[in-house]
C-alpha cells in the first residue's frame, strides 16, 4: 500500500487498544470522529504523573508543585509552537471544543448589545449552536444561518448577504463531524474580516487531520478537544488572539484567575489565568502536550495523503453495495464516510457491526440539523485515522454484505 | 403463564443459539413478524424519542389487564419489543409494575436495555411499568 512517510504497522504498535478484541474478533476502530484512540507515550505520561509528580500548580513553594507546574506550562508551550500561536498565553487550557465555545459565547458574549448578530452554519455540531442560541436568548442578539448545498459544502456565497455591520462573531467548524466537509475556512475568515466581524473557528475534527496555523489562518479563535487528536479526555484548547481576550471580561471566577481579592472588589489574573479558574486538569494538560509531540513526530502531510486514499478507497467499496447513499459528498472531504443502505436502519447495521468487532458510529452525531436537512433519522459514519489500515476497510465491507441480508425482508 | 414463567420460556428458548449469529437473526424475525401497533396510534404523544431508534408505545387496560402495542423503525429494537410485550401482555397491572424483567439480561441482550445505549427501550420500559401502575392506583 502507498504509505509514503508513515509505517502503518509500526504506529499501530503504538496504540494498545487497537490490538484488543471485541466480541471475539480483531478490533476495527473506525470512531475516530467520536474519539481517538491513545498512543502508549500519552498513556505513561499520565502514569508517570500520578506516581512520580502529582501536586497541586501555580504558587506551591515545594519541588513537586514547581515541577508540575513546568510539565503543564511546557505543555502549554508545546501547543502554541505547533499551532504557531504568537504568545503562548494564547493557549486557554479547557475541558474540551464545547467549553472553548461556551468561554467565547459566554465572555465575547457579554460584550455584544442587543440586535447584534452572529453567524454559524447549517453543519455545525450542537456545540456550536446551543450556546449561540443561549447567547442570543441572553442578549437578544440575532442568529443567522450560512446554508449548505446537498453536497455538504456550505453556500458560501450567501455569506456576503448575511454579514452586516452588526454582525460580531461567526462560528464555523473547520471540518464537518457528520459529513466530513473540509469548509473554507480561509474565505470565511477573509469575508468576516472585511466585515469588521471576529471568527470562531471549530476544530474539533481538523487537528488530528491537518497542519492548523492560527496565525496563517488569522481567526481570531480556535478550539478544539484533547481527546480527538489522541490524548486524554477534559482536556481542550481555546485558541484566541491576544489583544480579544484581554478584552474580554473572565468567564468563571475562583482560584488561579485573580490578582487580589477583597471581601468588596477582585482584580483579576493576566491571560492566560484570567480564563483557567480553579485547579486545572493537571494531568489532562500536560498528556496533551505528550500528544502533540507525538503529532510533532509525524509527517501531517503523508498523514493527510494516506486518510485520503483510505477515503478514497472506502467510498469506492462502498459504493458497490446496493441500495447505499452516501450523506457529504464535498470535493475537499476528511475522512470520514457517513451513509445509509436502503432498509436498514443505521442503529440495527452499527449492532451488528459492533457483533464483528467493528466500531462505527450512528445516530445523528450531535448534528440534527444536518439530519433535518437530508430529512434522515441518521447516518452510520465511519471515521478513519491514520492507524486504519486498507485491509480493515474490506473486513468492513465483507461484514456489510453479510449482515445486509438478515436486515432486509 | 405468570410473567415470569414467561420469562423463562423465552431464556429456554434462547438457551438453543450459541452464535449470536442466530440469535440476533432471531430477534430480527420477530421483529419483522409482529404487526405491533396501528399505524393511526403512531403519533407524537406515544413516541418515545431515542438518540438512536424511535419507539411508539401505546397502553390500553383491558378486563383487569394491561394491553400494549409498540413500534420502532430498528428492526432489532422491534424485536426486543416483541419480546417484552409477549412477557407483559395481558398481565395484571400489580404484576407488571414490580415485574424485574430479568430474562434480558439471561438471554445476553443488557446491552440494548442499557441507559447510554439511547434506543428508546429504557424509557420504554419504564413507560410501560408507568402506564401500569396508573392503572393500580
Amino acid at each position: 500500500m502507498k504509505t509514503v512517510g508513515l509505517d502503518i504497522s509500526a504506529i499501530r504498535k503504538e496504540f494498545p487498544t487497537l490490538s484488543r478484541k471485541v466480541n471475539g474478533k480483531p478490533l476495527i476502530y473506525f470512531d475516530n470522529g467520536a474519539t481517538a484512540q491513545k498512543p502508549s507515550s500519552v498513556i505513561d505520561r499520565i502514569d508517570q504523573y500520578y506516581r512520580n509528580e502529582n501536586a497541586n500548580i501555580h504558587r506551591g513553594v515545594h519541588t513537586l508543585s514547581q515541577e508540575a507546574t513546568s510539565a503543564y506550562e511546557e505543555a502549554r508551550i508545546t501547543i502554541q509552537r505547533y499551532l504557531n500561536a504568537k504568545y503562548e498565553h494564547e493557549i486557554i487550557f479547557t475541558k474540551g471544543t464545547t467549553d472553548g465555545i461556551n468561554l467565547v459565547a459566554f465572555s465575547f458574549g457579554e460584550m455584544l448589545n442587543e440586535g447584534d448578530e452572529i453567524i454559524i452554519s447549517a453543519m455545525e455540531h450542537h456545540s456550536n449552536i446551543v450556546p449561540w442560541q443561549m447567547l442570543c436568548e441572553r442578549k437578544k442578539c440575532v442568529l443567522k444561518i450560512i446554508p449548505m448545498d446537498n453536497t455538504g459544502e456550505l453556500k458560501l456565497e450567501e455569506l456576503d448577504k448575511l454579514l452586516s455591520e452588526r454582525t460580531k462573531l461567526v462560528s464555523v467548524t473547520h471540518i464537518s463531524n457528520s459529513l466530513g466537509t473540509i469548509n473554507d475556512i480561509k474565505t470565511i475568515i477573509t469575508k468576516a474580516h472585511n466585515a469588521g466581524a471576529k471568527v470562531l473557528i471549530d476544530g474539533a475534527q481538523s487537528v488530528q487531520h491537518l497542519k492548523v496555523d492560527v496565525q496563517e489562518l488569522d481567526c481570531d479563535f480556535y478550539a478544539f478537544s484533547g481527546h480527538k487528536i489522541f490524548g486524554p479526555t477534559g482536556v481542550g484548547v481555546l485558541y484566541g488572539k491576544e489583544e480579544i481576550l484581554n478584552e474580554m471580561p473572565p468567564f468563571q471566577g475562583g482560584g488561579d484567575m485573580i490578582k487580589e481579592v477583597t471581601l468588596e472588589k477582585t482584580t483579576y489574573n493576566t491571560l492566560p489565568h484570567k480564563f483557567e479558574a480553579g485547579t486545572p486538569n493537571i494531568v489532562g494538560g500536560i498528556a496533551l502536550g505528550t500528544a502533540f509531540e507525538f503529532l510533532n513526530e509525524l509527517d501531517m502531510g503523508a498523514v493527510n495523503q494516506y486518510e485520503q486514499e483510505l477515503l478514497n478507497y472506502a467510498t469506492k467499496q462502498l459504493s458497490k453495495i446496493e441500495g447505499i447513499k452516501f450523506y457529504g459528498q464535498a470535493k475537499n472531504k476528511t475522512s470520514v464516510v457517513s451513509f445509509l443502505i436502503d432498509g436498514t436502519h443505521p442503529y440495527d447495521v452499527g449492532t451488528l457491526l459492533d457483533k464483528l468487532g467493528i466500531a462505527v458510529r450512528t445516530g445523528h452525531h450531535c448534528t440534527q440539523p444536518v439530519m433535518q436537512f437530508y430529512d434522515i433519522p441518521g447516518t452510520i459514519r465511519a471515521s478513519f485515522a491514520f492507524y486504519n489500515t486498507f485491509e480493515e476497510v474490506d473486513q468492513m465491507i465483507s461484514a456489510l454484505e453479510r449482515i445486509i441480508p438478515m436486515l432486509k425482508d | 403463564m405468570s410473567i415470569e414463567e414467561k420469562e423463562q420460556s423465552i431464556i429456554d428458548e434462547f438457551a438453543i443459539y450459541d452464535d449470536w449469529m442466530d440469535k440476533y437473526e432471531y430477534i430480527i424475525e420477530l421483529g419483522k413478524d409482529l404487526p405491533l401497533i396501528d399505524e393511526s396510534k403512531k403519533t407524537d404523544d406515544r413516541l418515545i424519542k431515542g438518540c438512536q431508534s424511535r419507539v411508539w408505545l401505546d397502553a390500553e387496560k383491558k378486563s383487569g389487564k394491561m394491553h400494549y402495542s409498540a413500534d420502532s423503525d430498528a428492526i432489532i429494537t422491534k424485536g426486543i419489543i416483541a419480546l417484552l410485550i409477549r412477557v407483559l401482555n395481558e398481565e395484571d397491572p400489580k404484576d407488571i409494575a414490580k415485574a424485574e424483567l430479568n430474562f434480558i439480561k439471561e438471554i445476553g441482550l443488557q446491552e440494548h436495555l442499557s441507559p447510554t445505549r439511547s434506543n428508546g427501550l429504557v424509557s420504554m420500559v419504564k413507560q410501560m411499568k408507568m402506564n401500569a401502575l396508573k392503572q393500580v392506583s
